[in-house]
């Protein structure tokens, strides 16, 4: 399913994007709802689905969009800025030999996307504070109160 | 030319840092040697599964007036050595310019930190920023893996800590470290297209030299390089290519097989094996990659990684001529300074 998701990283991108706006429009009622109370049902709505879609870790610092839809926590070495230099010739992952490369992956995702040069971007080192938790509610909350 | 160093990389005490230069982020040999156009020659140094200084002042002095700096390995291939941080302290003692490797997978960003500062402190003015082999390629797959950072984070960590003398969380460093940073670069794995923006992110992240890994083909490295020089980045970054002597065809075989990230051609393992005398043409190899790399643009230097032939490193950095007359740093050199010294405390 993982692969599937890259490989339609383009829908999945828009999806995306239309879920974010229509979250943030949810703003003022999640707010209502209290953000404390929501975070562990919506956390669970969000590990159930990105699990399915990306074998989501929960890392609770989401950066699909930047990664052309792969997963960077599926990396055995966690990398969110890029490959390792030890991919294989055949674009598998150094550790696993049987798993395709999470960045191998990422690149071509990203290429599938709209804004795939966000790939570029450097990524400053994960907060393991917020590990388990749901990133959708996070985003929402900022963009509220921004 | 006369083979002595230049006066730039020349101090009145050799295990101290050097004066100052304006414009240079560090007080070592490698940033000088790089910034005046000099093609530079690094080697690397594989620390010993002991306890003993000895062995680590023996290997490096295989290198002394071969090379212009000498990169300790920290746990490479996941297998447990003496930790790379005290090899470099033994070499700054005596005057070497070390590159201490650090590796994201055996510590996290607290422990990172606070090696780079003690680093630094003992004289330490190079870095070279990985994100480690998985702990399942090593001697201690059980090994719990850290990767609470990667090289390119780890990067950015660094050059906060020493231009805005700030720890990650903020708090303020008294005294920040002089640090040239580097990274390493493979520019012969998947996925090729993504690799030159990857470096590209390595400099944006403060990078200021890079290291490669093996390149044993040219033309795969000509286009990489090809791509960097399009985008600018050999201005902006050192490139050292790595390089190596292979033993045999059968040791080919199985680096191809089993070192992560290393491409060996057919076409040089079947000169290999087409070879009397195997070990020497390996060399020759070596030898030959080394002209050709002096020739290239865009290439600052190379990185001379010779697992187990460290004997030989001396030898190929002569016979490739690389250094055209060029003398870096050696002991045997400082005495000259000394009396200096003496007639000061007379």
């Amino acid at each position: 399913m993982r692969l599937f998701s890259v490989r339609h990283a383009a829908p999945i991108e828009r999806v995306y994007a239309r879920f974010e706006a229509a979250l943030v429009r949810l703003g003022p009622l999640l707010k209502r709802l209290g953000y404390a109370r929501l975070e562990r049902p919506i956390a669970a709505l969000e590990a159930g689905v990105k699990g399915f879609l990306f074998d989501c870790r929960m890392c609770g610092d989401c950066v699909l969009s930047k990664t052309g839809m792969s997963c960077p926590m599926n990396c055995p070495k966690a990398m969110r800025n890029g490959p390792c230099g030890g991919v294989r010739p055949n674009g598998h992952c150094e550790v696993y030999p049987d798993m395709p490369c999470v960045w191998v992956q990422a690149w071509e995702g990203s290429r599938r996307m709209r804004s795939g040069d966000l790939i570029a971007e450097v990524l400053p080192p994960l907060n393991h504070m917020r590990k388990g938790s749901s990133t959708w509610l996070r985003l929402a909350r900022e963009r509220a109160q921004a | 030319m006369s083979a002595i160093p230049h006066p730039h990389d020349v101090g009145l005490d050799p295990s101290a840092p050097l004066v100052d230069l304006p414009g240079h982020s560090s007080r070592g040999r490698l940033e000088r040697v790089l910034r005046r156009g000099e093609f530079a020659v690094t080697a690397e140094l594989s620390p010993p599964d002991s306890a003993d200084a000895d062995e680590v002042r023996e290997a490096a002095q295989a290198y002394e007036g071969w090379v212009d700096g000498i990169n300790a390995t920290d746990g490479s291939g996941a297998h447990c050595h003496m930790s790379s941080v005290a090899v470099c302290a033994i070499l700054t003692r005596i005057g070497y310019s070390p590159i201490l490797q650090i590796s994201c997978r055996d510590y996290n960003r607290i422990a990172i930190q606070g090696t780079v500062l003690g680093a630094a402190a003992l004289g330490v003015g190079n870095v070279l920023c990985l994100t480690g082999d998985g702990v399942q390629c090593g001697d201690h797959p059980d090994a719990k893996p850290v990767f609470d950072l990667d090289s390119i984070s780890l990067l950015g960590v660094i050059k906060r800590m020493r231009d805005e003398g700030q720890f990650l969380s903020g708090r303020k460093i008294t005294t920040p470290p002089r640090l040239f940073l580097g990274a390493a670069e493979n520019p012969f794995a998947p996925p090729h297209d993504f690799r030159v923006l990857r470096l590209a992110k390595k400099i944006a992240a403060g990078a200021q030299f890079v290291q490669t890994q093996y390149c044993f083909d040219l033309a795969l490295l000509r286009s990489f390089i090809g791509k960097t020089r399009d985008m600018g980045l050999d201005k902006q970054c050192f490139i050292l290519v790595g390089v190596g002597p292979l033993a045999s065809a059968k040791a080919a075989r199985w680096m191809r097989a089993n070192v992560a990230g290393v491409h060996i051609p057919d076409s040089v393992v079947a000169r290999l094996e087409g070879a009397a005398d195997q070990k020497r043409e390996g060399r020759r190899i070596c030898v030959e990659m080394i002209e050709a790399l002096r020739e290239e643009p865009g290439v600052a230097g190379v990185h001379v990684m010779a697992y187990r032939q460290s004997q030989y490193v001396a030898e190929i950095v002569r016979e490739s001529g690389v250094l055209r007359g060029r003398a870096p740093w050696r002991r045997s050199f400082v005495p000259n300074l000394q009396p200096v010294e003496s007639l000061e405390g007379a």
